[in-house]
């Protein structure tokens, strides 16, 4: 199953540009190893040591994926994918 | 680089920052895409209520990347109030500044410059920070 995957600008550098891509999978998880394959260096930015970031947002459709069992969240047809980096700071 | 932008919208960020004392205060000003012209205020929540951080509850901050792009907008200033220390980029403020494009507002409402602010621009990108001239306009 192909979903789509919003990038945001930071990250853009890594997907020559492109605002969204197509992964695939069926967990987060899986997307993301997915996108690593396609756009090497893009899974180093959304994870750390096996877990997503902590000043990155991943979302579900509308939903934060903290909320949906985070790297297993699972991923249906028709799904998008948005990814943020938190706007945070002290 | 430079920012241009209007008093009033100073005022009104610099007002929050009172307001939300001794919590950090944050917010965006939008401008239409490619523009660079910081035009309308929004003001956000800092989900951390802390005098030493501040963070946009993900949930809004999903909300107002979508209605940018229902706007047809771009987010051209983040800001946020340092209540102790001036108005220059913290080490976190540095390490988590995800938007290249922006121009990055710190203002401080420290005791010992009272009753004078500091207002002042940056660029963050990779880890680098520039100061630019900002322009108040009438």
């Amino acid at each position: 199953m192909t979903i789509e995957v919003r990038i945001p600008t930071i990250l853009r550098p890594y997907t020559k540009d492109q605002k969204a891509v197509s992964a695939e999978g069926a967990t987060l998880s899986a997307v993301i190893t997915n996108l690593d394959s396609n756009y090497a260096g893009l899974g180093e930015r959304l994870l750390e040591n096996g877990a997503l970031r902590r000043f990155i947002n991943v979302y579900i459709n509308d939903e934060d994926v903290r909320f949906l069992g985070g790297l297993e969240a699972p991923i249906k047809d028709g799904d998008s994918i948005t990814i943020l980096p938190a706007v945070a700071g002290g | 680089m430079t920012l241009e932008i209007s008093q009033k919208i100073v005022d009104a960020i610099l007002e929050q920052s009172r307001a939300e004392y001794p919590d950090e205060c944050c917010g965006v000003v939008l401008g239409p895409v490619g523009a660079d012209k910081a035009l309308r205020l929004k003001p956000m929540i800092n989900s951390a209520h802390s005098p030493t951080f501040y963070e946009f509850d993900p949930k809004d901050l999903l909300a107002l990347y979508r209605e940018v792009d229902d706007n047809d907008e771009e987010i051209v200033v983040i800001y946020h109030s340092h209540t102790e220390t001036e108005a220059y980029p913290s080490r976190t403020d540095i390490a988590y500044a995800g938007e290249p494009g922006a121009h990055y507002v710190l203002v401080s409402t420290r005791k010992e410059i009272a009753p004078a602010t500091e207002f002042r621009s940056y660029r963050i990108i990779d880890g680098v920070v520039t100061e630019e001239p900002v322009v108040i306009t009438a």
